[in-house]
């Protein structure tokens, strides 16, 4: 009998072969789809446009001085934290997912800690605690007597360190994934055939987790070339920052477009190389998720991995929350007041808003896509959800410039026909903000939705038609009470990340409207590092949310 | 308990469904090559065929879950599939039991009992669930929800789902695929006994004849889009339309024979008398069905065959033997006669009725 691969009546089903009753709806949740898709596409058309007709004497500038500097400074910062973080999460990953030593079970879970602190937090307590002026350095050349040569913590180095401990999580978790599912057997078939332990690492353990590694790398790399906050508190000039000193100490938007649409092609680069490496995902499953083969380190060399773990953890996480700690108890007599309730009931509405409309047009985008399998609509979603791929300051430019013609076309009118000031309506109005949030963390909603939106079978659905449920009574009844969970997280993990965004807050927020984020930027620019501490406990906490989701998600697993 | 609902009983007998040569087909590829048969009110019938072979295809075309581009559907004397028009699933009354059941995880099991049942008082809704589980057998497990029940239990939930609101028809894809050798059988019975009661029009569609034969009165056995034979259980094993029917029901080898003079049939094992194809005359190559069965165990034959495999079954061996030619054929043998490997063994025929098929010029 040939098995042909009949698509068992699920896919492929010409939708116009009848006239059905919801053809109505068809039009509908395409429009919706694409709508979504436009958010993003017409920022990024914006940026890269200043590419095409770019003002001769600003390239010309930009080109000469800016560029090449910003370049060698993202590409050495972009090595480093690419190298920081693969040696970091993948050693880890290994000894807590393939080995046993003392202290293993808290470790794995532990590990991801890092991810609740924003990197700018560990940012400025590091350069706090080590900068020239502070504790370390002076207690140096006290117990010196002099001067004391120490290399700079302001440098690339410093920023290199920084950001590796904050995004190691990422290549942490995936490949801690991959070795899960690989178990030991391939590295026991490896043995079998006559290679050692460290070689059968190399040659099967390894190569096997690779997309895995890559995986979490990109995520990290992607992170590194949207940072803001940290390199900002680094002076350490990138992309982001000088996005923000052309447009608002030049105050140069179209320069700001051009630098952004630089930018957004490095990540296009990036995001070409990380569909390369996912490509291979599919077929590197080897073998059942098995515990209880394990490498088992004994004695100095279980103590000696309990003692990296420990210190990664240390350094990661523990040091900086402990340092906020004292610094919150030194200020948080003079700092907790109205002003900082202020900062805390807008970072929770932003929150809170961003958070529910995600979630929404997440619904809306997974619901289209079950429904209509068009490729039009299937491609919509892809592009709506490439947002987590864009740097903030680019998605801030981006919306800002169009809003800001709106603006202008709108007073022009207002003073022609009516004769009326109207100043600025759009820009500098939740209405530019909440669209940059709703589409930079689009992605971080999608995703929980739309696995639960796929746990649902076809057969659900069938089965509530020919009870005669069907349209939104079927939303109602069965979809939404099903995709409950989803959409829980989904808001939550939007609500955390939007709670901790920078660069978007800080460059389209109407005027005021500062945010502890914001606040943690202005308070690190002008060094008062102590009083940056209050606000990002609150970070901290928060952060500390989606982190719980995560570890729970990996025990259920 | 008191009384229970009465579903409005339809005039038995009568065709409930009527499938009229229809064609389906998804993207250019035509799955269901013009299919038709009848099934009566209160039978039970069932598709059967190997995977792929458009089964899956036909059952949710009646279902209304996917259009015809030929033919017809009738359902109680309603047309209700057409090229360009489809009846949607909910105008149907027609129940569905799904291969993964599709029991609604949110909603307890009393719940999901009552999810067809819209537009019914609160009492008799309640009543109803009620019924309905007992019926299924699980008439204290109203409260729990569908992740705490076994594979089984779940079965018998969709089951009791299904049937809640009185359908014409009810429709099983595959029910018991998902459940053990063992309780597949037995809750095919135990199905069987619950349709039966409620004097439900039923159609299944399977892979498994052990399952068909159970459940269904009525077989089609479908190949390719095709159905090849629609008939009972004991007329598809022992009269087979043709050599597919014959090959995919139950066990058995085709020998080759040439038809003599007086009707009958050569073959290296002897001459047999039965059914001959029509436009087979004297000197027409044939093929002779032989079932295990139809092969005796006979100390005193001087028909010898060497045992070339065995397969122990309990009450019986079923013996692979290797004729003098070379050629295989399969004999059904009381266990007791424990033969080795290589020994060779008395043999006779024990036909009733032959069952023979032409032989194509091309098969030689």
């Amino acid at each position: 009998m040939k098995e042909k691969p009949v698509s068992a009546g699920d896919d492929a089903l010409p939708s116009s072969f009848i006239p059905h009753p919801s053809s109505l709806l068809f039009d509908g949740w395409r429009l919706a789809a694409v709508a979504i898709a436009l958010l993003i596409v017409v920022p990024l058309t914006v940026v890269l446009s200043s590419l095409l007709s770019p003002e001769r004497e600003e390239w010309g500038h930009l080109l000469e001085y800016v560029l090449p500097g910003l370049l060698a400074n993202t590409f050495r910062l972009a090595l480093g934290v690419g190298l920081g973080v693969t040696l970091l999460g993948v050693s880890l990953a290994w000894l807590t997912a393939a080995c046993d030593f003392p202290g293993r079970r808290f470790f794995s879970w532990a590990l991801l800690l890092p991810l609740a602190v924003p990197a700018y937090v560990t940012a400025f307590v590091y350069v706090a605690l080590l900068d020239f002026t502070g504790p370390v350095q002076t207690w140096l050349r006290e117990v010196a007597g002099g001067p004391v040569a120490v290399p700079p913590i302001r440098s690339a180095g410093g920023v290199i360190g920084v950001m590796s401990l904050a995004l190691y999580p990422y290549v942490y978790l995936l490949a801690r994934n991959a070795f899960l599912t690989q178990g030991c057997r391939a590295l026991e078939a490896a043995q079998s055939l006559g290679y050692g332990r460290v070689a059968g690492f190399f040659k099967v353990a390894l190569p096997m987790a690779r997309p895995w590694i890559m995986g979490g790398l990109m995520l990290a790399l992607m992170e590194t070339l949207a940072d803001f906050g940290t390199v900002a508190v680094f002076n350490y000039d990138t992309f982001t920052t000088a996005i923000y000193k052309t447009w608002f100490g030049l105050f140069s938007l179209q320069g700001a477009s051009q630098l952004a649409s630089v930018l957004i092609l490095l990540v296009f680069a990036l995001i070409a190389a990380e569909q390369l490496s996912r490509r291979r995902l599919r077929y590197t499953q080897a073998g059942r998720h098995s515990r209880a083969d394990r490498i088992v380190l004994s004695g100095t060399a279980g103590w000696l991995s309990a003692a990296y773990a420990a210190l990664v953890l240390a350094v990661g996480f523990v040091l900086p929350v402990w340092q906020l700690g004292v610094w919150t108890a030194q200020v948080a007599a003079q700092d907790f007041d109205a002003r900082y309730l202020d900062f805390l009931w807008h970072s929770l509405l932003l929150g809170g808003l961003a958070a529910a409309i995600t979630a929404a047009a997440a619904l809306v985008l997974a619901y289209a896509r079950r429904q209509r399998r068009d490729a039009f609509t299937q491609i919509a979603t892809r592009v709506a959800t490439l947002g987590y791929a864009v740097p903030g300051p680019v998605l801030a430019v981006g919306i800002v410039i169009p809003l800001a013609w709106f603006d202008r076309q709108l007073a022009f009118l207002a003073k022609d026909w009516l004769g009326m000031e109207t100043g600025l309506l759009l820009q500098g109005t939740l209405l530019a903000m909440l669209p940059a949030y709703l589409t930079r963390f689009l992605a971080v909603g999608y995703n929980p939705v739309d696995s639960a939106m796929q746990r649902i079978t076809r057969s659900v659905d069938e089965a509530a038609r020919t009870f005669g449920v069907s349209g939104l009574a079927m939303l109602r009844r069965v979809h939404l009470p099903m995709l409950r969970g989803g959409l829980l997280s989904a808001a939550a993990l939007v609500f955390v990340d939007v709670m901790k965004e920078m660069p978007i807050t800080l460059m389209t927020r109407p005027f005021g409207w500062d945010t502890l984020a914001v606040r943690i930027f202005e308070m690190t620019s002008e060094g008062e590092w102590e009083r940056a501490a209050l606000p990002a406990v609150a970070l901290v906490l928060a952060g500390l949310l989606p982190i719980a989701l995560l570890v729970r998600q990996s025990e259920r697993a | 308990m008191t009384d229970p609902i009465q579903c409005p009983v339809l005039i038995p007998g009568t065709p409930l469904l009527e499938v009229k040569a229809i064609r389906q087909g998804y993207a250019g590829q035509e799955v269901v090559k013009g299919l038709s048969f009848n099934l009566a009110q209160g039978s039970i019938g069932c598709l059967l065929g190997p995977s792929g072979c458009g089964k899956t295809t036909v059952l949710r075309g009646i279902a209304g879950f996917e259009p015809v581009a030929g033919g017809e559907i009738v359902l109680n004397g309603q047309p209700v599939s057409r090229p360009g028009f489809m009846a949607p699933p909910e105008r149907r009354r027609v129940g569905m039991v799904f291969q993964d059941y599709a029991l609604f995880p949110h909603l307890s099991v009393g719940d999901n009992v009552a999810f067809g049942l819209q537009g019914w008082g609160r009492a008799e809704r309640k009543l109803r669930v009620a019924e309905l589980l007992e019926v299924v057998g699980l008439p204290d497990s109203g409260k729990r929800y569908p992740h705490e029940l076994s594979g089984g239990q779940q079965q018998r939930v969709a089951l009791a789902r299904a049937l809640a609101p009185c359908p014409m028809l009810l429709l099983l894809d595959e029910p018991f695929s998902s459940l053990d050798v063992e309780l597949r059988e037995r809750l095919g019975l135990e199905v069987r006994d619950i349709l039966k009661q409620q004097n439900t029009t039923a159609l299944l569609v399977t892979h498994d004849q052990h399952e068909a034969f159970a459940i269904a009165d009525e077989i089609g056995v479908m190949d390719q889009g095709v159905l090849q034979q629609w008939d009972s259980a004991y007329n598809l094993y022992h009269r087979p339309a043709n050599r597919f029917v014959a090959d995919f029901i139950g066990d058995g080898v085709l020998v080759p024979g040439t038809v003599r003079e007086d009707g009958r049939v050569e073959t290296e094992l002897g001459v047999l008398s039965g059914e001959i194809p029509v436009e087979c005359k004297a000197g027409c190559p044939v093929d002779v069905l032989l079932r295990p069965d139809d092969v005796v165990h006979d100390d005193a034959s001087p028909m010898q065959a060497e045992i070339a495999h065995k397969a122990f079954r309990g009450a019986d061996i079923l013996y692979t033997l290797r004729l003098p030619s070379g050629r295989r054929i399969l004999s059904l043998v009381p266990s007791h006669h424990n033969h080795a490997y290589g020994e060779l063994i008395g043999i006779r025929l024990a036909v009733d009725h032959v069952v023979a098929f032409r032989r194509d010029k091309a098969r030689e």
